[in-house]
C-alpha cells in the first residue's frame, strides 16, 4: 500500500523490518523508517545506537539480513554504494574520502562512476557551488582547504550526480556555528527542491532547528517516531537514552590571584614532523591548581599536535617551553613528565591510549607502572597490576568482564572510562585531555565529566582540548580556541559566547591580529 | 563460497591453524610423492616416521632441533616487537666464525677459559652482526628486512674466504676447512654414545629464558607493546630505537650461540657447508610456534624431521634431497594461508546471496 502513495507525494525511502545482526552484536533490529519528499529527517541515537550500519545498509556498503528496503516506490537491493548513487542515494561520510595533495576538480572526479561524467567538470563544479551557496575553487588544493570548505567538496560531488536523497553523516561536529549556519541554509534549499536528506546527528538543537522530522534509535531499535521541533531537547535526549537526564552542574571556580599555576606553556613553537600537519606557533597559556581549561577548535588545527608536545611525545626541543609545577620540562620524554605529575589521555584509544589485544591489566601497566609502582626489579608485579585495573574497573564503573579481559572487547565509552581511570586515579597534579568524550555515549560522559571536575577539586589542573563546544561550555572554567595552530588567550567561559567562540575557532580573529594579541596575552 | 569476517581473533584457530596447516602439507608432500612415483603412504612414512624409530632416531632429532629451537625463539621475539630480522642465518655463520676463530687462535688455553671464551665470541659475533642492521635501521632508516638477508651472503662468503685462504687447515690435504678445534673447545657430550650435546639442552632453556623475558619482565612488556601499537609505545615513553636494538641484539647472539653450539659440536671445525638453511628455516619455527617461545620447540621439533626425513627419502627412496626445502616450503606458504581462518570463518555458501539472487 505504501507503494501506491510513493508517487503522489508519499515516503520516498521506507525501510521496514531491516536488521543486521554482528558477530556478538545485534547492530539493527527490525527498524522501520519513512523519508517523505522534501522532507528533511533526523536519524538520532547515541554512539552505538545503530544509526551508522543503518545508513550503511541504505547506501549498499552493508547488506541487510533481513527487511525491505522501498526507494520511490519500488523493492530494491542496493547492491553498492555505485549502485546507490545510480538510484539517486548520495551520501556524505563523516570523514572525508579527499586526497590532500590533489585539487578539487581532480578529487571529485576520482568520485565519479562515469567518465563521461568528467566532461566540464570543472563549470558544473563552479555551476553547482554558487547555486547551493557553497564557494568552491575547483583548482585549490585540497590540503590548502578548511574542514569545512572539504565538506562542501564532498557536498558538491554528491550533488552533481542529482541525487534524491542525501544522507549526512554527523555534518556539523567539525564546523563553526557560523558555518553550520551556512550548511543549514544549503541543506533547506536542497529540501524545497525535491531533494530529501537523511541527517544523522546527536546534536538536539541542531536537529530541532533543521529537521521536520525524526527517527530516534536506541540499541538497535527504533524508539520513537516524531517531529522534533514539538519536543524539548530533554525531552529528545531522554528518549534517546531512555533515562532522566541529570546534566551535571559545576561550581566554576575562580583561581586565587596568587596561585602559582601548574602548568605553563611559553611561546611554544613546533614544526609538525608530518606532511600536512599543523605547526604550532607561538603558543602560551596557564592551567591552575583547581580549574578545567578548555581548548576548542575544529580538526585539524594543531591540536593532536599540541597534545603530543605536552605529553612529550613530540619533545619540544628548549626545556623552559613547558613548565610542570615549575620545573622545564620541554625536553623530557613521556616518563619522566608523568613521574613529574603530568597524565594524558590522547584522543585515540585504540593503538594510541590503549592496545586493543592487551589485556585491560596490561593496559593499566602501560603509563601507571611508575606512579602506581606495578613493576619490581625490573618484572611485572602481575598481583599489584591486576589490583589497580580491578581498582580502575570498580572506581570508573567500567563494564567488562574482568582485568583479563581484551581492551578491544569493550565498547568505546567503557574503554574511555578505563583509560582515563587509569591517569584519574594516579593522582596527577595535571590532566591533559584530548577529545574526552568523542564516540562515548552519553551516561559514559556524565560519568567522565564528574570524575574531571572531582579531580579539579581536589587540587589539579585540567586541560581539555575539545571539538564538542557544549561540552567545553558545560564543564571547562576558561577557554582558549586554537586555530591554525595558534592558540588565543584563555578566557572565562562566564564571559564568552558560543557566537563569539566560533569566529575565533574559523581563523578569523587571528589572521586579523596576525597573531600579535596571542603574544601579549602569553 | 567466502571467507566472511569474524569481528574478533579466534583463539581457537590460532592455535588449530598450524595443526591444520601441518596435516595439509603432509597430504600436499603425499600428492609430490606420488608424482614422483612413489606410493604416498610409504613414503611419507619413510619421510616422517621412520627417522624416528630407526636407532639414534630421536638424538638426531634433538641436535638438527636444537639451532632451530634457539634461533627460532630469538626470532618470536624479534617478530613479536615487529623488527623483522630475516638474517638469522648470517648471525648463526657469523657467531660460528667468531666462536671457531677464538677456538682455532687459542687451542691450548685450558678448557675452563677456552670454552666460555668460545660460547662468549659465538654470542659476541651473531649480536655484532645483528647489530649492523639495528645501526642501520635506527641511524638511517634502513628495512631491517633487506639489510639482514643481504648480509646472510656476506657472511656465507666471509666463511667461504677464510675456510678457503687464511684459515685452511695447511694438513688438511686442501679441503676448504679449518683443523679440528682442540678438546677444549668441544661442546660436551650429554649422553654417552649418541650426539646428543649441550647445546640440545640449552636451546630449550633460552626458550624458556625468552618466554620469561617476554611474559614477565618490564622489558618484554615493552617489545611486545612496540610491536602491537608503536604509537601506544611512544605515548607511554619507551624508546623505539632501544627495543630495535633489544630484539636484534637478542635474537643475533642467540643465532650466534647457535652457530657456536653447531661448530663445536657435530661439526667440530669450520668449513663451507656449517649449516643446511638453518637460520631461513627458524623463519618458519617462529611462525609455525606462533611467535611464542615455547611454541618454537615444538615447532623447532618438527622441522628438525622434516631434515631428517629429507635425509632418508634419498637414501631409501632415490628421491632428491629438495624434498625438506619442497616440505618447509609448503608448509610455511599453508599456515600463512591457514591464518585466514583466524580473522575470517569460512562459509561455503551465503543464506544472505540465497536471499539476494531470490529477491531479484
Amino acid at each position: 500500500m505504501l507503494n501506491q502513495t510513493a508517487a503522489d507525494g508519499g515516503p520516498y525511502l521506507s525501510l521496514r523490518g531491516v536488521t543486521k545482526q554482528f558477530p556478538g552484536c545485534l547492530a539493527n533490529d527490525h527498524v522501520d523508517l519513512m523519508v517523505g519528499r522534501n522532507e528533511i529527517h533526523a536519524l538520532l541515537g547515541e554512539n552505538g545506537a545503530g544509526k551508522s550500519t543503518l545508513v550503511k545498509i541504505i547506501y549498499g556498503v552493508l547488506r541487510p539480513d533481513e527487511g525491505e528496503i522501498v526507494w520511490r516506490g519500488e523493492k530494491v537491493t542496493v547492491q553498492s554504494p555505485a549502485h546507490a548513487r545510480r538510484l539517486g542515494i548520495g551520501m556524505v561520510f563523516q570523514h572525508f574520502s579527499l586526497f590532500e595533495s590533489l585539487t578539487v576538480a581532480e578529487n571529485v572526479a576520482l568520485g565519479m562512476n562515469d567518465p563521461k561524467d568528467r566532461a566540464n567538470l570543472r563549470e558544473r563544479i563552479v555551476d553547482i557551488s554558487q547555486r547551493y551557496g557553497l564557494p568552491l575553487s575547483p583548482d585549490q588544493t585540497v590540503h590548502d582547504l578548511s574542514v569545512g570548505e572539504r565538506q562542501r567538496i564532498e557536498i558538491v560531488r554528491c550533488l552533481l550526480q542529482n541525487p534524491k536523497l542525501l544522507i549526512m553523516d554527523e555534518p556539523t561536529s567539525v564546523l563553526t556555528p557560523q558555518e553550520v549556519e551556512k550548511l543549514f541554509a544549503t541543506l533547506r534549499r536542497l529540501a524545497s527542491e525535491g531533494c530529501s536528506i537523511l541527517y544523522i546527528s546527536h546534536k538536539l538543537e541542531e536537529i530541532r532547528a533543521l529537521c521536520g522530522a525524526a527517527t530516534i534509535m536506541r540499541l538497535g531499535r527504533v524508539v520513537a517516531h516524531c517531529t522534533p521541533s514539538e519536543k524539548s531537547a530533554k525531552e529528545l535526549a531522554e528518549l534517546m537514552i531512555n533515562a532522566e537526564l541529570d546534566p551535571p552542574e559545576r561550581s566554576r571556580r575562580v583561581v586565587a590571584k596568587d596561585a602559582k599555576p601548574k602548568l605553563v606553556v611559553d611561546r611554544l613553537t613546533i614544526k609538525s614532523p608530518h606532511p600536512f600537519g599543523t605547526d604550532l606557533k607561538e603558543i602560551g597559556f596557564s592551567v591552575y591548581p583547581g580549574e578545567i581549561v578548555g581548548v576548542a577548535g575544529i580538526a585539524g588545527n594543531g591540536q593532536t599536535e599540541l597534545m603530543d608536545a605536552l605529553s612529550g611525545e613530540v619533545p619540544s626541543g628548549a626545556p623552559e617551553r613547558i613548565l610542570l609545577d615549575g620545573v622545564a620540562i620541554g625536553h623530557s620524554g613521556p616518563q619522566q613528565r608523568r613521574a613529574l605529575g603530568g597524565c594524558f589521555v590522547p584522543e585515540e584509544r585504540n593503538g594510541h591510549g590503549a592496545i586493543g589485544a592487551m589485556t585491560l591489566s596490561e593496559n593499566a601497566f602501560l603509563t601507571a607502572s611508575a606512579r602506581r609502582s606495578l613493576a619490581r626489579f625490573g618484572f611485572v608485579s602481575q598481583a599489584r597490576t591486576v589490583d589497580f585495573a580491578r581498582q580502575i574497573i570498580r572506581g570508573f564503573d567500567v563494564r567488562t568482564t574482568g582485568p583479563k579481559a581484551q581492551a578491544r572487547s569493550l565498547s568505546g565509552g567503557n574503554l574511555q572510562k578505563f583509560l582515563i581511570g587509569r591517569e584519574v586515579m594516579q593522582a596527577p597534579m595535571l590532566l591533559v585531555i584530548n577529545q574526552p568524550t568523542w564516540g562515548v555515549d552519553a551516561g559514559a560522559a556524565a560519568a567522565i565529566y564528574r570524575a574531571l571536575a572531582e579531580l579539579a577539586e581536589k587540587g589539579a589542573a585540567v586541560l581539555i582540548i575539545s571539538q564538542d563546544l557544549d561540552e567545553i561550555f558545560l564543564v571547562c572554567d576558561r577557554v582558549a580556541v586554537i586555530a591554525g595552530g595558534r592558540l588565543s588567550p584563555p578566557i572565562p567561559v562566564k564571559q564568552a559566547t558560543i557566537e563569539q567562540i566560533g569566529l575565533v575557532m574559523s581563523g578569523a580573529a587571528a589572521k586579523s591580529e596576525d597573531g600579535a594579541s596571542v603574544r601579549e596575552h602569553a | 563460497m567466502r571467507f566472511v569476517p569474524r569481528g574478533q581473533v579466534s583463539t581457537f584457530w590460532t592455535y588449530a591453524s598450524p595443526v591444520l596447516a601441518i596435516v595439509l602439507t603432509i597430504l600436499s608432500t603425499g600428492v609430490i610423492f606420488w608424482a614422483m612415483g612413489q606410493a604416498p603412504g610409504p613414503a611419507a612414512y619413510t619421510f616422517l616416521v621412520a627417522p624416528l624409530v630407526q636407532a639414534g632416531g630421536l638424538s638426531a632429532l634433538a641436535v638438527k632441533a636444537a639451532p632451530l629451537i634457539m634461533m627460532g625463539a630469538g626470532l618470536a621475539l624479534c617478530y613479536r616487537a615487529s623488527v623483522w630480522n630475516i638474517g638469522a642465518e648470517g648471525q648463526f655463520t657469523i657467531g660460528a666464525i667468531f666462536a671457531g676463530g677464538f677456538a682455532l687462535a687459542f687451542p691450548d688455553m685450558p678448557g675452563w677459559l677456552l670454552y666460555p671464551g668460545t660460547i662468549m665470541a659465538g654470542l659476541i659475533g651473531g649480536a655484532l652482526m645483528a647489530g649492523l642492521v639495528a645501526f642501520l635501521r635506527t641511524e638511517f632508516n634502513v628495512n631491517e628486512i633487506l639489510s639482514s638477508l643481504m648480509l646472510t651472503y656476506v657472511a656465507q662468503f666471509l666463511l667461504i674466504y677464510l675456510v678457503t685462504g687464511p684459515w685452511k687447515d695447511p694438513q688438511g690435504f686442501g679441503f676448504p676447512q679449518t683443523a679440528m678445534f682442540s678438546e677444549g673447545a668441544t661442546t660436551p657430550i650429554l649422553i654417552e654414545g649418541t650426539g646428543v650435546h649441550l647445546g640440545c639442552l640449552a636451546a630449550p632453556l633460552a626458550a624458556i629464558a625468552i618466554w620469561a623475558l617476554m611474559s614477565k619482565s618490564t622489558l618484554g612488556f615493552q617489545l611486545r607493546v612496540v610491536g602491537e601499537a608503536p604509537r601506544a609505545a611512544r605515548f607511554a615513553g619507551f624508546s623505539e630505537r632501544r627495543l630495535v636494538w633489544v630484539a636484534l641484539l637478542t635474537s643475533g647472539a642467540l643465532a650466534g650461540l647457535a652457530g657456536m653450539f653447531e661448530v663445536t659440536g657435530p661439526i667440530g671445525q669450520l668449513t663451507t657447508q656449517i649449516s643446511p638453511g638453518y637460520g631461513f628455516t627458524a623463519v618458519i619455527v617462529a611462525f609455525l610456534g606462533r611467535l611464542h617461545p615455547i611454541g618454537a620447540i615444538f615447532a623447532g621439533l618438527l622441522l628438525a624431521l622434516s631434515y631428517l626425513g629429507g635425509d632418508a627419502a634419498q637414501i631409501d627412496l632415490g628421491l632428491p634431497n629438495a624434498v625438506t626445502g619442497i616440505f618447509q616450503g609448503i608448509l610455511l606458504f599453508l599456515l600463512l594461508a591457514c591464518d585466514i581462518l583466524i580473522l575470517y570463518r569460512f562459509q561455503l555458501a551465503s543464506p544472505r546471496a540465497k536471499a539476494i539472487g531470490a529477491a531479484e
